[in-house]
């Protein structure tokens, strides 16, 4: 299912999603009819205001969590029919997921955390790795291990884990969130370059307005809808 | 309890007794013989003085199996067994100096059911032994004797009691004593082992079976084994296969093997009247079936137009005592039908 | 599927392990915490398998020790007809001749034996089949029975008998003879002794043939003496209380093992959390992350196991001279004093090993399986003693302590340590609630700010560290519970023996005639010769036994009396009263002032005395009272008085003039000296055990010490940058352990002082039959609570050194790294 059948134009397609989360404290409705389709070779900007429930629907997009309602298909994936393994296939081999927590494997060193989810998939490439870590940057820190990162050089650790594989779909939340403007930039150029030359599709969370407009589309979250 | 604990004890009993597992035979038959007496094919057999112990012999025993019918329509077999080993050729008859070792096996079987017992005993102080007259063969409770007044062993009472099951039982005999081979004197072997041997497979037997599930009435008929030798076995023998018949036209049928490099089969088949016609290698064919040991067998002597299949009533009849081997009832089917007992000795222990 | 999944399980299973590799010291406390407690826990198997091995092995040695015996009454004779006769009713026995070989100033127990019955006692005697491969000399029946005989025995015992007459008897040496015994055959022994037909005694199969004609039908003459019935010197009620001293312990040690591993494990999945859910997230299946997970616990739980093994076999080694040692105390015997190694307790030891795991792991694995992908922060729930937890932890205790009664009420040794089990839990589960409240009160006494902070902090770190709060306190009750019991024992037995055994020598003859000759001798010799007479009888419905003893000062001051009615000694010289043991007494309900029924006709009871080791009833009546009641009574027994030193002398020559056995005469002060030899090596053994336990619960706490300061650091850096000096909390985290401790050692003392009761009230009844009084040591009681300080000291040092030379750079990353 290597870069899904190129024939597949819509890479992720989302019609009526509904999200509400169910806390001691009541309901917190969080996404009320998201529609959203990305295509190859898309890049598309979520903006919103912070709780608004970007991070939410980049996570059912990526098959972290489920929809309560709503048609989500990902890469030819029926996400409201699958189950675990399907998903984790899903994940392994056709997205890479930029959280914005970092979540790198503490215990690895940033080589191993930068190669490891193109070895889950299998699709490591020693060249191709290199070449991502001195573009990121991280060429100098190879060794280390993350606690012994700032919280920039983690972030950049965990775009080389996403990007690494050269996987359909990146999703992307506040990728930039911990860096200065330039590096910033830098970083965009680079998954954007991966959209370009592999066709694979960037769905990219941020507040910065520099960022989004880097992207073919940008819409903006508000009242659990997409506009 | 293993070897170790037993220690002393069972080093001492296990070497005497038929049953170490020795590189001497099955049962230690195929043992050393030096002073004891000799089967002599000239000796010939008197009675009564043959019916009781001849101590200068190093083995010998009284072997009584009944096959009976119970009052609930079903088929049982009785086993009551005495061995006598001499531990000397020769040496006091009385007290605890005497060198005899007694053994006994006593079984009650039915299609269901196997239970067994076993008793040791020392000679020479009242606990186990023989008499020639009145017959009394005895060890511990159990005894196998003519009641009083009766002679020789045409008339017998016949009682065994173990854990589970217990059995008394009285026996007539309605025909004359048999001897097998050249008057009694029984070749075991290419090479000239022999014993001393001779039957009463004339009797009917009737009694009580205590059993598990209650007593019950039996009646039917038995067949006595009287042997004794002092080395039964060539060493390279490893066991026998043994079949007494009674087939319902009146004949007995003895059929026997001795299993060694090649097996060497002996027999005696009895008219009603109990005239003996001896069996040797190529009269009689036993061809075993499946299984070890095997449960069924097909037993054919052509001369006599015998070509039988027998069964066992329970294939589960193995007897787990010091030497362990199988004896069971068996019903016969074929040429002629009838009943019998079929007794298999050294095949691996399953 | 593009990737070999095989690759990817070494992929996830490196990432998993790399979390050992960073934090090398927690993998080591998961494998010790494992290992010591597979080692205590196999150790105490181990040392219990040998020694129950090992006292088989004495008391089959001929298969002696464990069947019933018949002899005749006092004076009459046994002999070979009584055997047959009773052989011929279908009884299942063997004959037996003891006696005495002289060979100058040697003496050699010579023991008859007969070979071919005595293996019929037994079932499954071709179980033995390869005797002939066996140890020992190639054993030959006929030349063992036919005179001259053969004899067996040790080298030793041969060269005692060199140049003796035995009438040319063969000396077979068997390294496995019994020592200083001759074996030979029962017609041989009755040659060599002299004794015509007579026999000493039947020994029986246990389980005789049904159908066979009772015994007074056939031999009236003879008794049945159960082998467990002991007399008063009798070591296996002492043995028994050894194994049931051990078997306690094993229990103990496998509850606070479970404890130990249940809070490495749970550590191994609380800190790995993060990590489970990124290579979830990062695309690897539940199901294989628990799978995986499961694999790299067994193989730790294996690995430890194993280790766990080979250092409780070094445990059990070292302790085993001290089993062995006793054992030949006891028996006389030389058992060997090496360790076998048997497949049963290395079985149980991985065993524990993988299911002490396994219980912990599955808290862990399914906890694993139902995480969230998204986790909403980054709490620790393993740190935090959630309000629920606790409510849930005291109700598993109320259930557990419900159960408790039920399981007393099924009776029987398992009930007892079924009530043992859940009686421990429950205390165990409360621990944490009860410490959280003291801490409450504290919260709201607590005057400074930073006694608050305190006081708050540490009820904050009791939920990672209860587990390990748990197993000390386990640990340390187990200490107390055994302690107590083995001094208790030793206390009221020493105690007891002193009364009980308050003449210097105790005399059996073999017949009356033997007695009176024996009475007529030692009449000169003597200070006083106190005779006891004793018959049997029914007593309350039991099979019991009548004794009559002579009016006498060694029996006014000494006997160890539980009630006694005033002027007790001299009615029960005149016959007016009588005295009953505590088994009778309790048995039947009977106390001071009730009358009982007795052979020639009842008599008020004037007091009961306490009679440890002895299963039945039992009365004591004035000696001429009894002589009218049992004229027959066989008058073989005596007790001797005589100066102490001079009492071995005595013994000697007593022995030598009337060729008695070893048996027949019991002196008072090696009894004494060789049930005090017991529980002295209890305690050695016990006091080991103890240290082990003990860290045991250390590790568990230091373990629990080191997670939580790492967990910790966002909690102190606040305090820290407050401006609180990293030396002071230091200084206050040591503190705070020591106090959890001490408050952890003052909870175990009563939970402790509950199990020696259940120990000795319940466990001790129901195996024995008796109630033994609970002797609490306050020099134990410090000991212990000296030694929860130190395993607190030993384990908090580390963590709070740590913490003194915490880097303010680790500290700042807590600020950092906020987000
Ligand atoms: N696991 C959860 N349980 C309950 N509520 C949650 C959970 N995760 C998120 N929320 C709530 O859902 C809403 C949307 O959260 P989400 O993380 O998607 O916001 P966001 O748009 O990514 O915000 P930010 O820009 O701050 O990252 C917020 O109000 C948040 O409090
Ligand atoms: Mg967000």
């Amino acid at each position: 299912m290597n870069d899904a059948s190129p024939a597949l134009a819509e890479i992720a397609h989302a019609r009526g999603i509904h999200k509400t989360y169910h806390t001691p404290g009541g309901e917190v409705p969080v996404l009320r009819g998201v529609d959203l389709s990305v295509r190859r070779g898309e890049s598309v900007a979520i903006t919103g205001e912070s709780g608004s429930g970007k991070s939410t629907l980049l996570h059912l997009i990526g098959g972290l969590d489920a929809p309560d309602d709503g048609a989500l298909s990902v890469l030819g994936t029926d996400l409201r029919a699958a189950d675990d393994t399907a998903r984790a296939t899903l994940r392994r081999n056709g997205i890479g997921m930029i959280f914005q927590q970092f979540n790198l494997i503490p215990s690895l060193d940033v080589r191993a955390n930068l190669g490891f989810q193109a070895r889950l998939a299998g699709r490591f490439d020693a060249a191709r790795a290199e070449t991502l870590a001195r573009d990121l940057g991280l060429s100098a820190l190879l060794g280390r291990y993350p606690e012994q990162l700032s919280g920039g050089q983690q972030q950049r650790v965990a775009i080389g884990r996403a990007l690494a594989g050269n996987p359909p779909l990146v999703l992307a939340d506040e990728p930039t969130g911990n860096l200065d403007e330039a590096t910033g930039d830098a970083v965009a150029q680079l998954m954007l370059a991966l959209v370009r030359q592999r066709g694979s599709a960037l769905v990219l969370v941020t507040h910065s307005a520099r960022l989004a407009d880097l992207c073919d589309r940008r819409v903006h979250l508000r009242a659990g809808r997409l506009a | 309890m293993n070897a170790r604990r037993a220690g002393l004890v069972a080093a001492l009993l296990l070497a005497a007794l038929p049953g170490a597992a020795q590189e001497r035979g099955f049962a230690g038959l195929g043992g050393d013989n030096a002073g004891y007496a000799l089967p002599d094919r000239a000796r010939g057999l008197t009675f009564p003085r043959d019916h009781g112990a001849h101590e200068d012999f190093r083995i010998e025993w009284w072997y009584l199996t009944a096959n009976l019918r119970g009052e609930d329509g079903r088929d049982y077999g009785v086993q009551w067994t005495l061995f006598r080993s001499a531990l000397a050729p020769e040496g006091p008859l009385q007290g605890w100096a005497a060198p005899q070792a007694w053994m006994a096996h006593a079984a009650a079987t039915s299609p269901d059911g196997h239970h067994f017992a076993e008793r040791f005993g020392r000679g020479g102080i009242g606990q186990a032994g023989v008499t020639a007259a009145p017959f009394a063969a005895w060890i511990d409770d159990w005894q196998m004797a003519a009641p009083e007044g009766a002679a020789g062993i045409d008339r017998l009472r016949v009682t065994a009691r173990g854990g589970d099951f217990g059995y008394d039982l009285s026996a007539t005999a309605h025909g004359p004593l048999v001897a097998h081979g050249q008057n009694g004197f029984s070749v075991k072997s290419a090479s000239g082992q022999a014993s001393h041997y001779y039957s009463q497979p004339f009797y009917d037997i009737e009694g009580t079976l205590a059993l598990p599930g209650g007593e019950v009435k039996v009646a039917g008929q038995a067949w006595l084994d009287r042997e004794w030798s002092s080395q039964p076995l060539d060493r390279s023998q490893r066991g026998w296969d043994w079949i007494a018949l009674h087939l319902d036209d009146g004949r007995k049928l003895m059929a026997a093997q001795v299993r060694g490099d090649a097996p060497f089969l002996f027999g005696s088949l009895i008219a009603p009247d109990g005239t003996v016609q001896p069996l040797r290698q190529g009269d009689l064919m036993l061809d075993a079936g499946r299984g070890s040991p095997p449960t069924r067998w097909r037993v054919r002597v052509p001369g006599a137009g015998i070509d039988v299949t027998i069964d066992a009533v329970n294939p589960d009849s193995g007897m787990a005592t010091s030497v362990p081997y199988w004896e069971g009832p068996v019903t016969v089917e074929g040429s002629s039908r009838g009943r019998g007992y079929l007794e298999m000795t050294g095949y691996p222990a399953r | 599927m593009t990737t070999g999944r095989l690759a990817r399980w070494r992929l996830v299973l490196g990432a998993l392990v790399s979390h050992w590799m960073r934090r090398p010291l927690q993998l080591a406390m998961l494998l010790a915490g494992l290992m010591l407690a597979t080692a205590l826990w196999s150790g105490v198997q181990a040392v219990n398998a040998e020694a129950r091995a090992s006292y088989a092995t004495a008391a089959d040695r001929l298969g002696t020790g464990a069947l019933p015996r018949l002899e005749p009454a006092g004076g009459q004779a046994l002999t070979t007809a009584d055997f047959v006769a009773l052989r011929r009713a279908g009884w299942q026995v063997s004959p037996v001749v003891e006696g005495r070989l002289r060979n100058g100033t040697a003496r050699v127990s010579l023991l008859g034996i007969e070979p071919v019955t005595r293996l019929g006692l037994t079932p499954a005697a071709n179980d033995g089949g390869d005797a002939s491969a066996g140890p020992g000399p190639q054993a030959d029946l006929g030349a063992f029975i036919t005179p001259p005989g053969q004899g067996y025995a040790t080298a030793a015992t041969a060269r005692a008998l060199d140049g003796a007459d035995l009438r040319g008897l063969a000396i077979v040496i068997d390294a496995d003879a019994p020592p200083n015994t001759l074996i030979v055959d029962v017609g041989i022994a009755q040659g060599l002794l002299g004794m015509g037909e007579n026999l000493t005694a039947l020994v029986a199969a246990t389980a005789q043939p049904p159908g066979a004609p009772p015994l007074d039908r056939i031999a009236p003459h003879l008794t049945l003496s159960d082998p467990q019935a002991g007399s008063a010197a009798d070591p296996a009620a002492l043995t028994d209380s050894f194994h049931l001293n051990l078997t306690a312990f094993a229990l103990l040690s496998f509850i606070v093992g479970l404890f130990i591993t249940q809070s490495a494990v749970g550590l191994a999945f609380e800190q790995r959390g993060g990590v489970l859910r990124t290579l979830r997230a990062l695309g690897v299946p539940r199901a294989e992350v628990l799978a995986l997970m499961a694999a790299e616990l067994a193989v730790a739980a294996l690995v430890a196991g194993a280790a766990g093994i080979v250092l409780g076999w070094a445990m059990a080694a070292a302790l085993m001279p001290g089993v062995a040692a006793t054992l030949s105390g006891l028996y006389g015997a030389d058992v060997a004093g090496s360790l076998q190694l048997r497949p049963g307790w290395v079985l149980s030891g991985l065993g524990m090993a993988l299911a002490g795991t396994a219980l912990a792991g599955a808290r862990g694995l399914i906890q694993t399986a139902r995480m969230p992908l998204l986790a909403a922060g980054m709490a620790a729930p393993w740190a935090q003693a959630t309000a629920r937890g606790l409510r849930l932890q005291v109700i598993a205790a109320g259930v557990l302590v419900l159960a408790l009664p039920l399981c007393l009420a099924v009776g029987g040794l398992v009930g007892g340590f079924a009530a043992l089990a859940c009686g421990l839990l429950a205390a165990a589960l409360v621990l944490p609630a009860v410490l959280d409240a003291v801490l409450r009160l504290a919260a709201t006494r607590a005057r400074g700010v930073l006694t608050g902070w305190f006081v708050a902090d540490t009820r904050q770190q009791l939920g990672g560290l209860s587990l390990a709060l748990m197993a000390l306190m386990l640990a340390l009750a187990a200490n107390i519970g055994v302690g107590t019991m083995v001094g208790s024992f030793r206390s009221t037995f020493t105690g007891w023996l002193d009364q009980r055994l308050s003449a210097e020598l105790y005399v059996t003859a073999r017949t009356e005639d033997e007695g009176r000759a024996i009475r007529d001798w030692l009449a000169t010799r003597a200070d006083a010769i106190l005779p006891i007479w004793n018959a049997e009888a029914s007593l309350a419905g039991q099979p019991g036994r009548i004794y009559g003893v002579a009016d006498d000062p060694t029996y006014r001051d000494n006997w160890p009396l539980l009630a006694a009615a005033p002027g007790l000694w001299d009615s029960l010289a005149e016959g007016r009263a009588v005295l009953v043991n505590e088994q009778l007494s309790r048995r039947a309900g009977l106390d001071i002032g009730d009358r009982i029924d007795l052979p020639g006709g009842a008599l008020p009871i004037a007091g009961v005395y306490s009679d440890y080791g002895n299963p039945s009833p039992q009365v004591m009546m004035g000696l001429d009272d009894f002589g009218h009641r049992f004229p027959d009574a066989p008058r073989l027994y005596q007790a001797v008085r005589v100066a102490p030193d001079r009492a071995g002398a005595l013994a000697a020559g007593l022995a030598d003039r009337f060729d008695l056995p070893a048996s027949a005469i019991v002196d008072q002060s090696q009894a004494k000296r060789v049930s005090l030899q017991i529980f002295e090596r209890t305690f050695a053994v016990t006091a080991a055990l103890n240290v082990l336990t003990l860290a045991v619960a250390g590790i568990a706490l230091l373990t629990g010490l080191l997670t939580l300061a790492s967990i910790r650091l966002p909690q102190l850096a606040p305090v820290w940058a407050a401006g609180i000096p990293r030396r002071r909390l230091a200084r206050l985290d040591l503190l705070r352990t020591l106090l959890l401790a001490v408050a952890t050692g003052a909870f175990a003392v009563p939970v402790g002082l509950g199990l020696a009761w259940m120990l000795l009230a319940v466990v001790n009844v129901e195996a024995f039959g008796w109630r033994l009084p609970m002797d609490v040591s306050v020099p134990l009681l410090a000991r212990l609570g000296a030694a929860s300080v130190l395993t607190a000291l030993a384990a908090g040092a580390l963590p709070a050194l740590r913490l003194a030379r915490i880097t303010p750079g680790q500290l700042l990353r807590v600020f950092a790294d906020e987000r």
